[in-house]
């Protein structure tokens, strides 16, 4: 936690007056909520909609609702969602264009804005969006719809006080511990019979809103209380990834055997890309009516894993499942740097859970090094 | 722009059970529209319009399953501009190409008292076994919107927007919860040519394959994970034959694991 920033204390029963106050700031709450057997992000009504006392269990490929001993709201990890649904929507409209005569007019869509109350974000997902902010908003061309969007936001972080079966933050240094990024930060303890969150203030905005809740400071006990909470969460990371010399790795390994052998399991279906909090590739699609007098051009999420992805004049230029899957991991923990001065993966696990094959990155990257003729050797398979 | 003369529009039938024509029908208000901007000159299923070709843009459903079927669609294929078949049947021989993995002629004799007046042949085929194929819309049925898609795209002289990747892009975007990872309930829609807008995981059912294998489908890798899940040889066999049984990663694919069964 930052020093000199502000704790307090809000007691469970007092969580719900946090929504209520950033609904009367005109927000719309999304958040953790049980749908179609898991926590998702949907529009929150109020603090009824937690996930209380819902847990998750997850490996590769593998992902299970499950009870709780106890009636924790936010006693899970990360689900098939990311934050990235609301910030650079999966499908959107970017401008229209009308015929009238022999003249045409550009209506751009829009505004794009919307000022969502993001509740719940955790560590891996807070530097997920700020390797986002550097895509949409840090080069010569800005986009406007993650702009207005991302602009309008009010991040309320969740501290993570367990680690999934296929976390890894802790190797990407991007968690368990939130410390900057969010309006607020709660962390949720039950302890002693008692159940009460530590509120931290990361902005103005976010203190302006504390001052609207019944919160009383917290004691350095109750501040201890709720470090031992991320501790636990620390110490628990089902997956690891040895990050020392990654990207040369990758770079030196575009010819390997090990890129045939994923493609074995490969389906080259791009959920991993779909489910990844950080990929932010999209196509359009220019769409007309049947009289030809209006047309649309649509965005829509894309992923490197399509044919149609890397089709230049005459083909495609990945037209192997190895190649598309070369490209991807590549770019995650290797070419991003070079792009963005950071790796693209974030460590959440999710390409790994929502791998309807199982296949984990990890894994691979360990695969890959056992192979390796530029390196030393390390040895290979099992979990380190 | 100058006024064009409306294009001339056909639709043919061939061994089907017309739920490709009945997504045309259903098309509602659209289909007024499309009655403006296309001449509808020839579609039995609809109307007693029976213009004579050439057409501009003939759809055609149905697979071939008799001689006097592929005779016919040779002249179909001569009376139009672009050929554009619709459904499963049309592009991969439907559901009747089941027929192809046994000996019709043992089914002819189970089924009608007088086989020697059944002409049929051996195989179901799709429509590009026998003629040259300007587009091939996928499914069973088709969707209705990427058929105006197909149809206004060809008006408009550009490529159609269907993209032959996954069902799962579409589920993903969608952002439902995959059956198979969080239910593990086996799902064809890894391997599955996208264009329904993942209807059945809406439903929280796995992917049936309606529409056919997507580019480069790994069907190997997906079986292996429905044996994990529980399912047996038999149930991949099955899942592989059906509407698109013929389509051929599907067909290699249920054959694969027949021989599975046989050795087993
Ligand atoms: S990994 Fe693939 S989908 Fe993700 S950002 Fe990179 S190229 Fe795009
Ligand atoms: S690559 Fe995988 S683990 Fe890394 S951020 Fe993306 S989904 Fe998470
Ligand atoms: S790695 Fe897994 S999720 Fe990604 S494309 Fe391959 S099979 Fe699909
Ligand atoms: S439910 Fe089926 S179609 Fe949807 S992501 Fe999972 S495997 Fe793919």
């Amino acid at each position: 936690m930052r020093e000199g920033s502000t704790m307090n204390v809000l007691e469970r029963d007092a969580l719900d007056l946090l929504f209520t106050s950033l609904k009367e700031r005109g927000f719309t709450l999304v958040g953790p909520t049980v749908r179609e057997r898991a926590i998702v992000y949907d529009e929150m009504f109020s603090a009824a909609d937690l996930p209380w006392g819902w847990t998750d269990r997850q490996e590769a490929g593998t992902y299970r609702l499950e009870r709780r001993a106890d009636d924790a709201a936010f006693g899970f990890t990360v689900g098939p969602h990311a934050w990235k649904r609301f910030l650079f929507p999966p499908v959107q409209s970017l401008f229209r264009a009308e015929r009238s005569g022999s003249k045409m007019a550009l209506r751009p869509a829009g505004p794009f804005a919307a000022r969502y109350a993001l509740i719940g974000v955790r560590a891996c997902e807070l530097a997920a969006i700020d390797r986002q902010d550097k895509v949409f908003l840090g080069g010569t061309y800005v986009d406007p719809v993650y702009r207005q969007r991302r602009e309008g936001a009010f991040v309320v972080a969740v501290q993570c006080g367990q680690a999934g079966g296929t976390c890894f933050c802790a190797s990407m240094g991007t968690g368990p511990r939130a410390g900057s990024g969010f309006d607020l930060a709660l962390t949720e303890v039950l302890e002693d019979g008692r159940h009460w969150f530590l509120v931290e203030e990361g902005s103005e905005r976010g203190t302006e809103v504390v001052a609207t809740l019944p919160v009383r400071a917290a004691t350095e006990e109750e501040i201890a209380a709720a470090g031992r909470a991320v501790e636990r969460a620390e110490a628990e990371m089902g997956r690891t990834l040895d990050t020392e010399g990654l990207r040369e790795l990758f770079l030196r390994n575009y010819e390997n055997r090990h890129w045939d052998r994923v493609a074995e399991r490969c389906l080259g279906c791009g959920n991993c890309t779909m489910v990844c909090p950080t990929c932010f590739c999209a196509t359009v699609d220019d769409v007309t009516d049947l009289a030809g007098q209006a047309a649309e051009r649509v965005r829509r999420w894309d992923s490197c894993f399509t044919i149609d992805f890397s089709y230049l004049h005459g083909g495609s230029v990945r037209s192997s499942i190895a190649a598309r899957y070369r490209q991807w991991i590549t770019h995650k923990l290797a070419t991003w740097t070079d792009q963005f001065g950071a790796p693209g993966c974030v460590g959440c696990g999710r390409c790994i859970t929502w791998c309807p094959v199982g296949i984990d990155l990890t894994e691979e990257t360990r695969a890959l090094r056992a192979l390796d003729h530029g390196a030393p050797a390390a040895p290979q398979g099992g979990a380190s | 722009m100058p006024p064009r003369a409306k294009p001339k529009l056909a639709v043919w039938k061939f061994a089907s059970c017309d739920g490709c024509q009945l997504s045309l029908l259903n098309c509602e208000a659209e289909l007024l529209r499309l009655a403006g901007a296309v001449d509808i000159a020839y579609f039995p299923e609809a109307s007693r319009a029976m213009a004579k070709g050439p057409y501009d843009v003939s759809l055609v459903e149905g697979s071939i399953t008799t001689p006097h079927d592929a005779e016919r669609i040779h002249q179909v294929r001569r009376a139009s501009k672009l050929l554009i078949t619709i459904g499963a049947c049309a592009t991969a021989g439907g559901i009747q190409a089941l027929r192809n993995f046994k000996d019709v002629k043992d089914f002819i004799r189970a089924v009608y008292a007088s086989p020697q007046y059944i002409d049929t042949l051996g195989k179901s085929t799709a429509i590009a076994d026998h003629v040259r194929v300007d587009f091939e819309l996928r499914g069973c049925p088709i969707n209705k919107d990427q058929l105006l898609e197909v149809v206004t795209a060809l008006l408009q002289g550009r490529k159609p927007a269907t993209p032959p990747d996954s069902v799962c892009m579409e589920c993903k975007r969608h952002g439902l919860v995959c059956v198979l990872v969080a239910h593990g309930t086996p799902c064809l829609g890894p391997v599955t040519h996208a264009g329904c807008g993942a209807l059945c995981p809406v439903y929280h059912r796995g992917c049936y394959g309606c529409f056919g294998p997507k580019e480069t489908p790994n069907t190997a890798s997906l079986s292996r994970a429905w044996l994990g899940l529980g399912a047996t040889e038999d149930d991949v066999v099955r899942a592989f034959r059906s509407f698109n049984a013929y389509a051929e990663p599907f067909r290699r694919e249920s054959e694969a694991h027949e021989r599975v069964q046989i050795t087993e």
